[in-house]
């Protein structure tokens, strides 16, 4: 513990004199009229696809019959039909060949298109990154306008895990060509339950 | 109005007409302009070469020529900037602090001193505009680029005052032409490339002049123009905003 | 000899399409970071923010860097701290004996990258697989990254394309990024699946929740740390935020500046290992603490790597990144490198014109430019300069605080320019070199002005 105690001593040393933190008014933060239309833009910018939905009923039917055609599906939300615990479980290996998840998102963020997914919802830590194609399934009423309300609404610390997720996973490492597709999911769909 | 006149060294040297234009523009608004007559340098050359220590000289002689006035005017926003900044004295703080507080730059003087709203100039060409960074980022001449903040050209302002004159902006509208003091000799071969770059975008918009508010971003691009045959010209703001064509 | 900035740009320049384009598109990234940036009238009042809240950190830092480590603990997490480079290192090797580990895993890392973390790893026998992209474009070149954001933004697809054809089996002659990127998806999913070990960096450590949080656009960090076994990730003392509202004010800057996105695909929050996992976190110092000392330059601690200085800088565009000759390169390599090696770093301060774009993008407020100025004069103090420019400014200093000495020499210098051109009209000029002189007249203004005084 001898690197601990010295760091911690040079920065104590070093450190300057105190200096508060700001007050944050967030009466200054952009707000749009229509949130859902926002997020929806937002989400088409950064290359996802936005559907609103009536009835969730229409995800229930998508998935089913997925399901009947035989593809390697997974699903986490409970209102969408049964979960499959032990396909969740399943090593990396086999996940690889994971064609798509479905997972619940707990509140979307307007100005960016980001969806909150903590653990509890994901079941497995590694589903919404393994898998090809990523559906998250966001209520109307949670979304928010920026990322400073929804801090507000959710407690990292509750989660052992948590991500925002923003579209697909992409790169323009080669000669700043967005591709989607890097690592992650290679397309994010985002069904909005009015 | 006692209005101190500050020809930087290289101005005085190498561009006494842009001095000339300062002083019989200043005194056609109505102030009275002096010359302190041993003035030399605001001490930027070795300040920004990382001598700083070595500026003391420079900084006391400064202080001994301008301690007088009311106002200190120089056709250099990088000059002025360097004194508002950095002129310091441990035997004259007070004379020192009231310089950095009255000095300005040729255009902000104008049109936050002076409030010109009419300027009796004409200058029937096109002229491309190239932001000085020490002006513009230093002294806020205008807005710029980088922040979120309204558009404003204090310049800019002031040559759309001038008959006949058509401006021109370059896309890039405020990037560096490469002069940066000790820079274009230290760095010689990136600085002439960023000046390449800077006059490409202006021979788009083919412009007759290009003109600044600093002498020494458009001494550093006359020189590579010169070199390579170029037509357009470089000329001072305050020469233009002095011109009766 | 000493390779210089100034010698590396020229080379650099030499290839006039090369350098173009990496102007060009940099320049490109710096507009998209211009009209992300603009979309939110509060861009203004979230740089202050965040600025705020970094003084504040620094101002605490010891405070908070325990608080963290103790929350850190509590929540499972092994918390380890590295003085140097060398410790952090033998933090991670240490680590990988224990368990035995083949499979190494790394998403970004400059932290990494300054510890020469591959290296020492490497001299060990141990294999770490860079899983960025572009990080593992220039890692298969046995490359430096030459940008923090975009490691490989000193390559043309031509390039990308040899080499993976080399070492990925790709057609030879593809030069289409998706078919590359496809190429490297596959390439890398099989090293995530087999890794054993995931090292990752921290973006931004929350001291109230002992948690942190990594933001990747390919997901390539998630990949490695949700697969392996265990995984470590390495942070600077710097890293620290007081509280998980504080990361709002952070995720909202940190991608508009760095490639003009409202947010990365992936602001990923670990707080818990994972069921089964081991995880760590190495809390590294390597100089910081001193810098921290350093008044004039402590500001550069605020930085969050979003790279929009590096962007919009003009010597960086049209010198790219190996002209820096150090690991974290740009203006940011300019003003943070001469802390830990003032010599091997001399001549990056003088690398800029101070033209104070840099300072100006900044989205934590870094006084940039000023600190390259600051540095300039330490330097000059501590006697990395040749003797030759102290000689120079010696007499520059002596001519110009003396008026009449200055008016001498002044008369003297134009008369000699016209009369004998060839003085200074030759190769040992650099003005010259690609310059004409300006031409000198025969008064100067105070000559002018004693003739027509009014």
């Amino acid at each position: 513990m001898l690197s601990k105690e010295k760091i911690l001593q040079v920065v104590a040393a070093n450190q300057p004199e105190f200096v508060p933190l700001p007050e944050m008014n967030h009466g200054c933060l952009i707000e749009y009229s229509d949130l859902c239309a926002q997020f929806k833009t937002a989400s088409e910018n950064v290359g996802a696809t936005v559907q609103r939905i009536n009835d969730i009923q229409v995800l229930k039917e998508e998935l089913k019959k997925e399901a009947e055609a035989g593809r390697f599906i997974i699903n986490t939300i409970a209102g969408l039909g049964t979960i499959n615990k032990q396909a969740t479980l399943l090593p990396a290996a086999r996940l690889n060949q994971l064609e798509k998840v479905y997972i619940k998102g707990t509140i979307g963020v307007a100005e960016n298109a980001a969806v909150w997914v903590p653990e509890s919802n994901m079941l497995n830590r590694l589903l919404p990154f393994i898998a090809e194609h990523l559906v998250l399934l966001l209520e109307k009423k949670n979304i928010v306008t920026t990322l400073h309300e929804a801090y507000q609404r959710i407690d990292i610390s509750t989660a052992g895990f948590g991500v925002f997720i923003a579209g697909p996973s992409k790169t323009a490492d080669i000669e700043q060509s967005l591709v989607t597709g890097a690592h992650g999911a290679r397309s994010t769909k985002v069904y909005i339950l009015e | 109005m006692k209005v101190a006149l500050f020809i930087p060294c290289y101005i005085d040297q190498f561009y006494p007409q842009v001095g000339i234009a300062t002083l019989q523009l200043l005194k056609r608004l109505g102030c009275r302009v002096s010359f302190p007559l041993q003035q030399s340098c605001c001490g930027q050359p070795m300040a920004n070469s990382g001598f700083a220590t070595r500026s003391k000289g420079c900084d006391n002689n400064f202080i001994d020529n301008f301690k007088h006035f009311d106002y200190i005017v120089a056709p250099s926003g990088s000059c002025v900037l360097h004194i508002k900044e950095h002129l310091k004295s441990e035997t004259h703080p007070e004379e020192a602090a009231h310089i950095r507080g009255t000095i300005y730059e040729l255009c902000e003087f104008l049109t936050d001193i002076l409030q010109v709203e009419y300027i009796k100039a004409s200058f029937p060409y096109k002229v491309g505009w190239h932001n000085s960074c020490h002006g513009q980022r230093g002294l806020y001449l205008s807005s710029m680029s980088e922040t979120v903040s309204p558009e404003f050209s204090k310049p800019e302002r002031l040559l759309n005052m001038v008959r006949g004159l058509h401006l021109s902006i370059p896309r890039r509208k405020d990037e560096c032409c490469g002069f940066g003091g000790i820079f274009c000799i230290s760095e010689e071969a990136l600085s002439v490339k960023m000046g390449t770059d800077r006059i490409k975008e202006h021979e788009l918009n083919e412009v007759d002049y290009i003109s600044s508010a600093d002498v020494s971003c458009l001494m550093h691009i006359e020189g590579i123009l010169k070199r390579n045959k170029n037509n357009i010209k470089t000329i001072h703001i305050a020469e233009i905003l002095n011109s009766k064509l | 000899m000493k390779t210089t900035h100034a010698a590396l740009a020229e080379k650099f320049i030499a290839n006039t399409a090369q350098t173009d384009w990496h102007d060009r598109t940099l320049w490109l990234v710096r507009q998209k970071r211009d009209k992300a940036v603009h979309t939110l009238p509060e861009w203004e009042i979230l740089r202050e923010w965040a600025s705020q809240i970094k003084n504040h950190t620094l101002s605490q830092l010891s405070e908070y860097l325990s608080e963290f480590e103790q929350k850190a603990k509590a929540n499972g997490i092994v918390v380890h701290w590295a003085a140097d480079a060398e410790e952090h290192n033998r933090i991670i090797y240490k680590i990988i004996r224990k368990h035995n580990i083949q499979n190494i895993v790394k998403s970004k890392s400059m932290l990494t990258e300054e510890c020469q973390l591959n290296k020492y790893l490497e001299q060990k026998g141990i294999e770490v697989v860079d899983t960025d992209l572009g990080e593992r474009i220039v890692q298969l070149r046995k490359e430096p990254p030459s940008h923090i954001v975009l490691p490989a933004i000193h390559l043309k697809k031509q390039e990308v394309s040899e080499t993976f054809h080399r070492y990925l089996k790709t057609e030879k002659g593809n030069h289409d990024p998706q078919y590359l990127t496809e190429a490297a998806r596959q390439h890398l999913r099989t090293k995530f699946i087999e890794s054993q070990l995931a090292i990752t960096g921290v973006n931004f450590a929350v001291a109230e929740t002992g948690g942190f949080v990594i933001c990747t656009n390919e997901g390539n960090a998630d990949m490695g740390a949700h697969i392996a076994a265990v995984h470590i990730a390495c942070m600077g003392i710097e890293k620290i935020i007081p509280k998980a509202r504080h990361l709002a004010v952070f995720l909202r800057l940190l991608a508009r500046s760095a490639t003009g996105q409202p947010i990365t695909t992936y602001s990923s929050h670990f707080q818990q290992p994972g069921p089964g996992q081991e995880l760590h976190i190495v809390i590294v110092d390597n100089g910081r603490s001193k810098h921290l000392g350093r008044k004039d330059f402590r500001n550069s601690l605020k930085c969050i790597r979003c790279a929009a200085c590096f962007n919009t800088c003009p010597v960086y565009r049209k010198s790219g990144g190996y002209s820096y000759h150090s690991s974290i390169t740009g203006p940011l390599g300019a003003i943070l490198n001469p802390n830990t090696d003032m010599k091997a770093s001399a001549d990056l301060p003088f690398a800029s014109t101070l033209c104070g774009s840099c300072s100006h993008v900044c989205p934590v407020k870094i006084d940039i430019h000023e600190q390259l100025w600051k540095w300039r004069q330490v330097i000059v103090a501590e006697g990395y300069v040749s003797r030759k420019k102290k000689t120079g400014m010696k007499i520059i200093s002596f001519v110009l605080s003396r008026p009449s000495f200055y008016r001498f020499s002044g008369k003297a210098g134009r008369w000699i320019m016209r009369t004998f051109p060839f003085l200074l009209k030759n190769k040992l000029n650099p003005w010259f070199h690609s310059r004409e002189m300006p031409e000198a007249p025969k008064q100067s203004f105070r000559d002018w002005y004693l003739k027509h005084k009014p």
